[in-house]
């Protein structure tokens, strides 16, 4: 992801047949790198930009009046509350767990770092729908914490809270997975001069830490919010369906469509649509913004 | 990212003020955030757990709400249904009733209510999923005969959807065994609605083989040889026919059929067979969940106000058999009345004695596969 600073081609190496070779091979080379970029661009448009596109005719087809009820619905509207409650409380834990635990990771040493680094990656390598299951089989009414929060008028599965937590599973490690790397290649030459000049940790953070990774946490956050969004498989299996409580806008689309309300569906697809390309926006200023403010400080 | 990294000493180059105070309240808000998090939270249980209080009292609130957790095909009905129960119930007890509904797959649905999905109260497609709560310790024994006509306020059974102009000249169901019709019908061992697909061909077997069983099997095997697309639900199924377009028929629930139609008039029409099934949908209070809520009283009239005129009305309208008769015979434009339909306790002997000698491992449906 670093910058692909392409190697300019230099005379001198090329060999020194007759120039008309040469200029075969030029010619050879350019339309490789044309079938190159056109396969590209046509992956991109294909796989990408396609479906986009098809997001939004379909949203359109039947009119705007279709369109802007499939979205004013009160339903919708109560899986977009919770969708970006559950949004929130996804980046905000997120955020501070990812910053506490790159900062132990990247800047200290102990028995077992490795371990925890493997450990915040599971959410990545196991499937949503099990993680849901877990949750069901802990806080379930067939599971064994479910006489604990009976007893204390707890809800977890099957309500708000459990919308939450799968989506905080879900996106864990988006944070701590984009600082980690970052906080190590930094070292912690510039924290230890500082602690030998007499600062306190929260100083020590504040000042240089913090300033450090700013962009990266950022890019991290657009990540992990982007992720919450769209988010599906864990939210389904813990969710209920119930409509208008635990209903996400990602489980809404879907109910919609099995119901054979396809221009409803992707009417309410395009709400996501439109917010990943936001996101997409923000990302791009804040790597450039980030990359800007790096050239600076490297002059 | 190209961030990868950042020079040395130039972290003590001072900061732009600004910049400063607002990453350090971005990170105080960071910090205090999930706290507030989980005391809304918190408080949003403490709310409900007032209001569950206060059900439960002689006194009532001035608002209830229960949940129903159905299945795929009831949408629109509950959807009607629902405002004319809380003008029922606004008028019976002052109280204002809020209905939440869930949907979804039967047999998924009740799994969850068995995981912890509070419903108060359940309409599903089969007695046999109600009977796996009753199992689980959630619905109390004779939940059957609660309400009138074995707890099934409506009720369904089971036709062709064809293509329009029907190519294949489908009428009934010896034209679907033939060779070379395909035929679109969910997996018997995952689905409720292919059960009664099952159950009914079957009937028509036995009928026409005068109760041979081994006709029967070979009629049945030469049915499911047909089958070019064995979904695990019904609605998978009825998506594989219409909007994917595959096979010549789909075996259907009425009432999804006459939705298609509804949403497709111009593609598809209905062919009623000779011989089908009566299909029982079964509703339920959840007792322990109703008990717990202090929603016995109101979930047990949501039930019951389903019986009523207005609401069997709906159900016609919503392409549910009324089993009112005479507001059945209202429907007589839309369904074929004249069309003989077997039903699960009298030719079959209940649920458990057909899912024994049907569907169980190794039994009839089993052996067809494997021959």
């Amino acid at each position: 992801m670093s910058d692909p600073n392409p190697i300019p081609p230099n005379p001198a190496s090329i060999p020194q047949p007759a120039a008309a070779a040469r200029n075969t091979a030029r010619a050879q080379g350019r339309t490789a790198r044309l079938v190159l970029i056109a396969l590209g661009v046509l992956f991109i448009l294909v796989m990408l930009v396609l479906p986009l596109i098809t997001v939004c005719v379909y949203a359109l087809k039947q009119g705007w009046d279709v369109f802007s009820n499939a979205i004013t619905d009160p339903y919708a509207i109560k899986a977009l509350q919770l969708t970006l409650l559950a949004t929130a409380a996804a980046v905000i834990c997120n955020t501070v767990f990812g910053l506490f635990a790159s900062w132990t990771i990247s800047k200290f040493h102990f028995r077992g770092k490795q371990f925890l680094t493997t450990l915040i990656d599971i959410p990545f390598a196991i499937s949503p729908v099990i993680a849901g299951l877990v949750f069901i089989l802990v806080f379930g009414r067939i599971g064994w914490a479910y006489d604990f929060l009976q007893a204390h008028d707890l809800k977890v599965v099957f309500a708000v809270p459990g919308v939450i937590l799968a989506t905080i599973f879900v996106t864990f490690p988006f944070v701590a997975r984009e600082l980690i790397p970052l906080m190590q290649a930094q070292g912690s030459d510039e924290e230890e001069a500082a602690a030998l000049m007499g600062a306190g940790w929260w100083t020590i953070y504040r000042k240089i830490t913090l300033p450090h990774i700013k962009w990266g946490l950022l890019y991290g956050i657009i990540l992990c919010t982007a992720r919450a969004l769209g988010e599906f498989g864990a939210v389904s299996v813990v969710s209920g369906h119930l409509r208008g409580k635990t209903n996400t806008l990602p489980l809404h689309i879907e109910i919609l469509f099995s119901e054979f309300q396809l221009t409803a569906a992707f009417a309410v697809s395009s709400i996501l649509v439109a917010a990943a390309i936001i996101i997409l926006i923000l990302r791009n200023i804040v790597e450039f913004k980030g990359r800007k403010e790096e050239h600076e400080h490297v002059r | 990212m190209g961030l990868k990294r950042m020079n040395g000493m130039n972290g003590f180059k001072e900061l732009n003020g600004l910049k400063k105070r607002a990453l350090l309240s971005l990170t105080l808000l960071v910090a205090a955030a999930p706290l507030a998090a989980c005391g809304s939270n918190a408080s949003t249980t403490g709310a409900a757990a007032d209001t569950q209080g206060a059900s439960a009292d002689a006194s009532k609130p001035a608002s209830v709400e229960i949940t129903n957790v159905s299945y795929d095909p009831t949408r629109e009905l509950y959807e009607a249904y629902n405002k004319i129960f809380q003008t029922h119930w606004k008028e019976k007890s002052g109280q204002d009733v809020t209905i939440v509904q869930s949907h979804g797959g039967s047999g998924k649905q009740a799994r969850s209510v068995l995981e912890g999905n509070e419903a108060d109260v359940v309409t599903l497609a089969l007695e046999q999923d109600v009977a796996e709560l009753e199992k689980g310790g959630l619905i109390e024994p004779g939940w059957v005969d609660e309400f009138d006509k074995q707890s099934s306020p409506y009720t369904s059974t089971i036709v062709f959807l064809v293509r329009k102009g029907n190519p294949k000249g489908i009428k009934d169901w010896d034209d679907i065994v033939k060779p070379g019709v395909e035929v679109i019908t969910p997996n018997p061992k995952t689905s409720g609605g292919a059960r009664w697909n099952f159950l009914a061909a079957w009937a028509y077997a036995q009928e026409h083989d005068g109760s041979d069983e081994a006709k029967s099997t070979e009629f049945i095997k030469n049915l499911y040889n047909n089958v070019t697309v064995l979904d695990t639900g019904a609605r998978g199924a009825t998506t594989t026919f219409v909007e994917n377009k595959q096979g010549d028929v789909l075996l259907a629930w009425e009432n999804e059929a006459f939705l298609s139609i509804k949403e497709h008039p111009d593609d598809y029409e209905i062919v009623t067979p000779s011989i089908s099934i009566l299909a029982q949908p079964s509703v339920a209070v959840v007792d322990e969940i109703a008990k717990k809520r202090g929603t016995e009283e109101v979930s047990k009239e949501y039930l019951q106000y389903l019986y009523s005129d207005e609401a069997q009305k709906l159900a016609g309208d919503n392409y549910y058999r009324p089993s009112n008769p005479d507001i059945l015979s209202q429907f007589s434009d839309t369904f074929d009345l004249d069309l003989k339909l077997v039903n699960i306790d009298d030719d079959f002997g209940g649920w458990e004695a057909a899912t024994e000698k049907f569907f169980a491992d190794s039994a009839i449906f089993d052996q067809i596969y494997q021959k």
